[in-house]
């Protein structure tokens, strides 16, 4: 077993990728000699070289763009995009490109391509360095979207990201960077398709994924002193969603709320609660709730955390629950 | 030709180019034409931004500023020349590292501090923190924390200027702040090629640091010329050094003069070096000490205040009492930004739109949620 952070654990991955792959290539702002912001990539490039381990220009639609060309010659690029709302810039690329060339090419072309994005809050940063995008990915046909919540998923997640055919949007939460776990590097993961029961309870099922998984899980511990018994589910695939895992959790315990740090409006919340309603109907005792951020802008760091979901914002939707 | 302009030592000797001021860079005496106030009106603005910048990196350590903050500590003698060639009626757009711009620009240092701080006093309320300061009666119209993301708006305030009226010295015009590495991204193509076409009265000014965050110019730009960008668009660039304020304001001034009289647009690089690191988190592990040292050097401010001195204009009393006076100015800013509040929560949704908007939810934690999840109380009662 190995100790390492969130983001060693992401580093490791990506290493193991690239050694077992040599077609794998790591690109982005300041990755290679800086290790990247949050020295995620930190010294790939000095062991494999600037070839693989690419700092390219301020030009995050260029990143994309010639991360494509690559994989439709068949590379593999992981793509990192320095902060959650520096992706935009690369929406194009990513929506009217990434995301629908294997379907104009009927398959012939594949496009294994990861984009990396640290997201979420937490860290008191303001908009663009906060924010949580996933919504407008999970919309998009063709993506896969995924977040680690931490260091053992982050590790196989990565590397079977690499690994699928498919183009991926990874998000880390970049507040859990610094979570630390025993990882055991030769041990296979969980499918990156596949949900997780990350604590099993009988009362209510929280559903989360990246950074509010772990809030959750503070959540049913604070719950169990009130003898409340929650379960959390780490979704770890935004889309497709792990519906099964989703039902099987409400229908035995009727209540649901979704944890996200993006707006609850027409958030990743939203399609769970109706995905959960339509499957459970029966089962349910209460109306699937969502907890998230409010409908404005990402507030600077003053106001941030009346923003984030919490601990307390958590236990408020479980109490609603009861109510019915 | 480009003398005494700091640059790495591989960096190619640029030639001329479209538009290119013979006489830029060489240190210069001031000349008997310049205003002894004025210069010394320089110097005391670049001695504010070097004193502001300093001591919010050390507010920014104690915690006092929050997110992230890009300081202008090198750039000041940049700052202060393209600020000295605007009028008030001009508009000023610039990127995340603006703080020495608005201060330049007229802003009161306590708002500008009070911004850092996240507090109601500051610039923007603040709601906009050290990357989004904004000022519509100085026509500082951002603070853009993306990079490239002033480019386009800045044209399209100069072609509502271009709609508005017919070119000549009393039109208004643009200046758009951008860095280095900003001339790699998507936006400054379609800025420039617009503002060309449309003949639009916009000065965009690259304060060319030499670093895109850790990665040099030279690694990240196929022209590192980046004045010479301009002639994919016939725009005229020019290429400055950025440690010379009065250097960077004639330039400033002569393109500003024909964005105003002709609608034409230009292209400005001010070469300077950034001393600290990217933003005050960043240890700058990219560079050698020596090359630290070599640009600590060129440092613009004691090489201002020592020529304004050999000229005659400054001695060493008033330099002193100049300092002096910044620095209270600013440790009077950082005290009313201290006892400044935060602002309240109940703010939180304030401006997010212009006009009230109907069955917009603008709840907060303890309100009664949205329709569609019935509280608890009207459960009860049902």
């Amino acid at each position: 077993m190995t100790t390492l952070t969130l983001g060693k654990a992401l580093n490791a991955g990506m290493r193991r990728a690239m050694e077992s792959d040599p077609k794998v290539l790591v690109m982005g702002e300041d990755v290679g000699k800086l290790g990247g912001v949050f020295r995620v990539t930190d010294g790939l490039q000095k062991d494999f070289g600037e070839d693989r381990v690419i700092d390219t220009p301020l030009a995050e639609s260029g990143i994309i763009g010639t991360a494509i060309g690559l994989a439709l010659r068949g590379y593999r690029p992981i793509c990192e995009i320095q902060f959650d709302g520096f992706v935009f810039p690369a929406a194009d690329q990513i929506i009217t490109q990434l995301a629908k060339m294997p379907l104009r090419s009927l398959g012939a072309l594949k496009l294994p391509v990861v984009v990396r994005i640290p997201c979420g809050g937490g860290i008191g940063a303001v908009e663009h360095h906060s924010e949580s995008p996933e919504a407008y990915f999970t919309h998009t046909s063709g993506l896969r979207v995924v977040a680690c919540s931490n260091p053992v998923d982050a590790y196989t997640m990565i590397q079977d990201a690499v690994r699928c055919d498919d183009p991926i949007i990874f998000f880390e939460p970049k507040r859990r960077y610094w979570d630390k776990a025993d990882i055991d590097l030769d041990a296979p993961g969980l499918p990156l398709d596949r949900a997780r029961v990350v604590r099993p309870g009988r009362d209510v099922t929280l559903v989360a994924y990246g950074p509010m998984v772990k809030t959750c899980l503070e959540a049913a511990a604070a719950a169990e002193e009130d003898g409340r018994d929650l379960e959390v589910i780490d979704l770890r695939s935004l889309n497709p969603l792990d519906m099964a895992v989703l039902e099987e959790s409400v229908q035995r315990t009727g209540r649901c709320v979704v944890v996200h740090e993006a707006p609850i409006f027409t958030g990743l919340g939203a399609e769970v609660a109706a995905r959960v309603s339509e499957r459970c109907f029966y089962h349910l005792e209460s109306p699937v709730l969502r907890v998230g951020g409010f409908s404005t802008p990402y507030p600077p760091s003053r106001l941030e955390e009346y923003y984030l979901p919490d601990l307390d914002r958590v236990l408020d939707a479980v109490d609603r629950t009861f109510a019915y | 030709m480009v003398a005494n302009t700091p640059g790495p030592a591989s960096s190619p000797e640029p030639g001329p180019a479209h538009g290119a001021r013979s006489d830029v860079g060489a240190v210069r005496p001031p000349g008997a034409s310049e205003d002894a106030e004025v210069l010394r009106g320089y110097y005391r603005q670049m001695a504010l931004i070097r004193a502001f910048e300093l001591r919010s990196a050390e507010m920014y350590a104690r915690a006092k500023i929050g997110g992230y903050c890009h300081l202008n500590l090198g750039e000041e003698a940049t700052v202060v020349g393209l600020m000295a060639a605007l009028r008030p009626s001009d508009y000023l757009f610039a990127g995340y590292r603006v703080h020495g711009y608005a201060l330049a620009r007229g802003a009161e240092p306590g708002r500008v501090m009070a911004e850092l701080f996240g507090r109601v006093t500051g610039m923007s309320g603040g709601r906009g923190g050290s990357m989004h300061l904004f000022d519509a009666g100085l026509r500082l119209l951002g603070g853009y924390g993306i990079v490239g993301g002033q480019l386009p708006p800045a044209t399209g305030a100069a072609l509502a200027i271009a709609y508005r009226g017919a070119p000549g010295p009393d039109s208004e015009a643009v200046m758009c702040l951008l860095g280095d590495g900003t001339t790699n991204i998507g936006a400054f193509h379609e800025a420039l090629n617009l503002a060309a076409v449309w003949r639009l009265p916009i000065v965009y000014a690259i304060v060319n640091n030499q670093l895109g965050m850790g990665t040099p110019v030279e690694a990240a730009s196929g022209e590192p010329e980046l004045f010479r960008r301009g002639c994919s668009y016939r725009i005229p660039g020019e290429r400055v050094d950025g440690n010379d304020v009065l250097a960077v304001r004639d330039a400033a001034l002569a393109l500003m003069e024909s964005a105003r009289e002709e609608h034409r647009p230009g292209l400005l690089e001010a070469v300077s070096y950034r001393i600290r690191g990217h933003s005050v988190v960043d240890p700058a592990r990219y560079r050698s000490a020596e090359e630290t040292q070599r640009v600590r050097d060129l440092d613009p401010l004691p090489a201002f205040r020592a020529r304004l001195i050999e000229g005659g204009v400054l001695d060493q009393e008033t330099a002193a009492r100049i300092d002096d006076e910044t620095e209270r100015t600013v440790t009077a800013a950082i005290e009313f930004a201290d006892t400044s509040p935060p602002p309240p929560v109940d703010t939180l949704f304030d401006g997010v739109y212009a006009t009230p908007v109907p069955n917009v939810f603008t709840g907060l934690p303890g309100d009664p949620p949205p329709d569609g999840q019935t509280t608890v109380t009207t459960l009860g009662e049902s």
